[in-house]
């Protein structure tokens, strides 16, 4: 049984203008120990997804249908309270984006960093520190660092903490939502290889999502794409990014810049859609240069092209 | 320094010269009291380069290097410290320009202060384009008024006709096309890209001959970045036109531009013709940039990204003595903590600041 299986999940947000269709029918799965990268534009849900994992989709935003079946459980399922008691933390822990900034400036290091122990597991707070101390080393920090305030810290420093508050309770799946993207480009660097060796040493799921497909090779074992609320292509990193078969993916490889390359980048043409008012069939139909009268009426399922890499386009019938 | 010849233009039309800018800082009472000297944040320390027309000239670093100040202080939208910025006008400016104001063969010194309408002169040349498409643009002008306000400013155009032409060409160049579908529309009915359009069409409208670019992709999809480089490009091949491409990613940097110059702490450590800086790097700062680069292939998954050098950047209110880089490079010696190093050109047009390269 997979760590974590999503199946059909949909998340909508029911706003004034509409309904709102962040996360659309999208699947997969994730086994222990395994990296998935989630990559796509702004805007495309990933990060609706990532809430929606954690039941924390923010209102007016509510999950529509689907399942999430974690370890044996559907937390889709649960009750708020439980949600909080049983889930957060403890199974799923997420870094959010920017997420170094939201450290409380008033506490130390370590008062933040005791918190959930205590919370969840009851702790004294002189066994939450043997605890501290054992995960800012793992994260490559100090133990000189409880005693700091956030704003004494470098941005690289608050984002292992950060790191550290995360796998603070042994959790099964971890989320990272743009990690690093208030990094410098060495801060980044640095805290890529700490994911590395995390995923090295905890026998962890983990969901790195971002906007950036150079650092989901750094990282990912599995890639999915995602456009306007879809999946359109999943697969090992190998196949996704050593043979592309989505449109949009192969766009996508395109447009990256490459240090050491001469190569021509290209750009996908348009602007992703109104998810209130999707296009009729294939999302990217009016982005596409390989559009067909089939792509403008009907949507296409997600197809096997090769062992374990789907892709929803209907170039591959 | 050598002239690096592009599109047979031997003479630089900007020529920086140890400029300077440095922020004070607020004082705490007990400072005061104590009479304590005034601290400064030395943003840009010392800084030189030149930059030829048609080329794309970079500054790269992380945050807190001081590209940015250095951008601004080009356009002029900060005073500097100290140094000089000598600039070529072009012969129709030069010719409305008093004598004195030149410092050397057809050169003026944008960092003195130059009579009123000489300055406005100069400002209509050299242009800006900022990072956020979102905040630079007013969201209460439609795109016809915001491309209508330098006209007014620099009085280009007489009756409303002219300048109703000059904004369709403007927006036609930068591909809004038709330009009637987009000259009443407000920002925020815009794209990211569309947007950044706009913003280049206003810097462009004026036939500047320096256009300052600061982080002009970095907010937008990957997907689309590729559409606004092209862009700059293609504006560059139908005019005389030099660029400062100002960004902390470089690739960016490698894909686009001629000359890369890497900022630490407000200095220029390397300067180079582009494949030079990329394929030989000769400062330990811009080796451990280089190798910090994320590229897209899925074999470094399996692999832990050596990056020799350790630690962030100080803060540019406490520079380190000697050269700046010195606590954090691996190759550091005594005289590194003692005396900043010389600017030495290891191969014609590549230029290191390291006591490495040196000879005893």
């Amino acid at each position: 049984m997979p760590l974590l299986e999503v199946r059909n999940l949909k998340t909508y947000y029911y706003t004034l203008r509409g309904v709102v269709r962040a996360v659309d029918d999208v699947s997969f799965a994730l086994e222990r120990g395994e990296v998935l990268g989630i990559a796509g534009e702004s805007g495309c849900g990933k990060s609706t997804l990532a809430w929606t994992l954690l039941g924390l989709v923010p209102p007016p935003g509510r999950i529509a249908g689907g399942r999430i079946v974690l370890d044996g459980i559907d937390i889709t399922k649960l009750s708020e309270n439980d949600l909080r008691k049983k889930v957060r933390w403890k199974k799923v822990s997420m870094i959010f984006q920017g997420a170094m900034n939201a450290l409380t400036p008033v506490f130390t290091i370590e008062d933040q960093l005791a918190e959930p122990l205590i919370i969840h597991k009851g702790m004294r707070k002189d066994e939450a520190r043997e605890k501290i101390v054992q995960m800012l080393k793992a994260v490559g920090l100090d133990e000189t660092i409880m005693k700091r305030y956030p704003h004494e810290l470098s941005g690289g420093q608050k984002q292992r903490v950060i790191i550290a508050m995360a796998l603070l309770l042994n959790p099964d799946l971890v989320i990272a939502d743009e990690p690093t993207t208030a990094l410098d480009v060495i801060v980044q660097a640095q805290i890529m290889n700490l994911f590395k060796e995390i995923k090295k040493k905890y026998n962890i799921g983990m969901i790195f999502i971002t906007h950036d497909l150079s650092l989901i090779a750094e990282i990912a074992d599995k890639v999915a794409i995602m456009y306007a609320g879809k999946i359109v292509e999943i697969g090992s990193s190998d196949q996704v990014f050593g043979n592309p078969r989505h449109p949009y993916t192969q766009g996508l490889l395109r447009s990256i810049p490459r240090i050491r390359s001469k190569e021509k980048i290209t750009w996908i043409p348009g602007v992703p859609p109104d998810l209130v008012r999707p296009p009729p069939g294939c999302r990217f139909f009016p982005r596409c240069k390989y559009v067909k009268e089939q792509c403008r009426k009907e949507e296409p399922k997600l197809k096997e092209v090769e062992p374990g890499h789907f892709v929803a386009c209907h170039l591959y019938g | 320094m050598p002239p690096i010849r592009v599109r047979g233009m031997a003479e630089p039309v900007v020529k920086v010269r140890d400029l300077m800018k440095y922020f004070p800082l607020r004082r705490g009472l007990k400072e005061i009291i104590t009479m304590k000297p005034r601290r400064f944040v030395r943003a840009v320390d010392g800084v030189s380069f030149d930059m030829y027309i048609g080329e794309v000239f970079c500054l790269v670093g992380e945050s807190g290097c001081g590209k940015t100040t250095t951008g601004r202080l080009i356009t002029r939208l900060l005073e500097p410290t100290g140094g000089h910025i000598y600039y070529k006008p072009t012969r129709e400016v030069a010719s409305q320009i008093p004598e004195k104001c030149f410092v050397e063969d057809g050169y003026v010194d944008l960092a003195q202060r130059l009579p009123k309408h000489a300055d406005k002169l100069l400002r209509r040349e050299i242009q800006i384009v900022f990072q956020d498409p979102f905040g630079s643009l007013d969201p209460r002008m439609k795109v016809y008024d915001i491309l209508k306000e330098p006209l007014i400013v620099h009085k280009i155009g007489g009756s409303e006709e002219e300048r109703r032409e000059i904004i369709y060409r403007a927006l036609s160049e930068v591909k809004l096309v038709p330009p009637e579908q987009f000259m009443n529309r407000y920002p925020h009915m815009l794209s990211g890209g569309q947007r950044q359009r706009v913003a280049f069409a206003r810097a462009m409208i004026l036939k500047p001959t320096v256009v300052v670019a600061d982080e002009p992709v970095s907010m937008l999809d990957v997907s689309i970045r590729a559409e606004i480089l092209q862009l700059m490009l293609d504006l560059q091949a139908s005019r005389d036109l030099a660029y400062l491409f100002i960004t902390h990613d470089l690739a960016v940097a490698s894909y686009l531009c001629t000359r890369i110059a890497v900022m630490y702490l407000g200095r220029i450590v390397e300067m180079g013709p582009t494949d030079e800086v990329i394929n030989n790097p000769q400062h330990p700062y811009t080796k451990a940039l280089i190798a910090a680069v994320p590229e897209p292939d899925p074999r470094n998954r399996f692999k832990i990204r050596e990056v020799p050098i350790k630690g962030e950047v100080p803060s540019a209110a406490a520079i380190p003595p000697g050269c700046r880089f010195h606590p954090r490079c691996p190759y550091a010696m005594d005289r590194c903590s003692k005396e900043e190093p010389p600017t030495l050109e290891v191969k014609p047009g590549h230029y290191v600041s390291c006591w490495l390269h040196t000879r005893k």
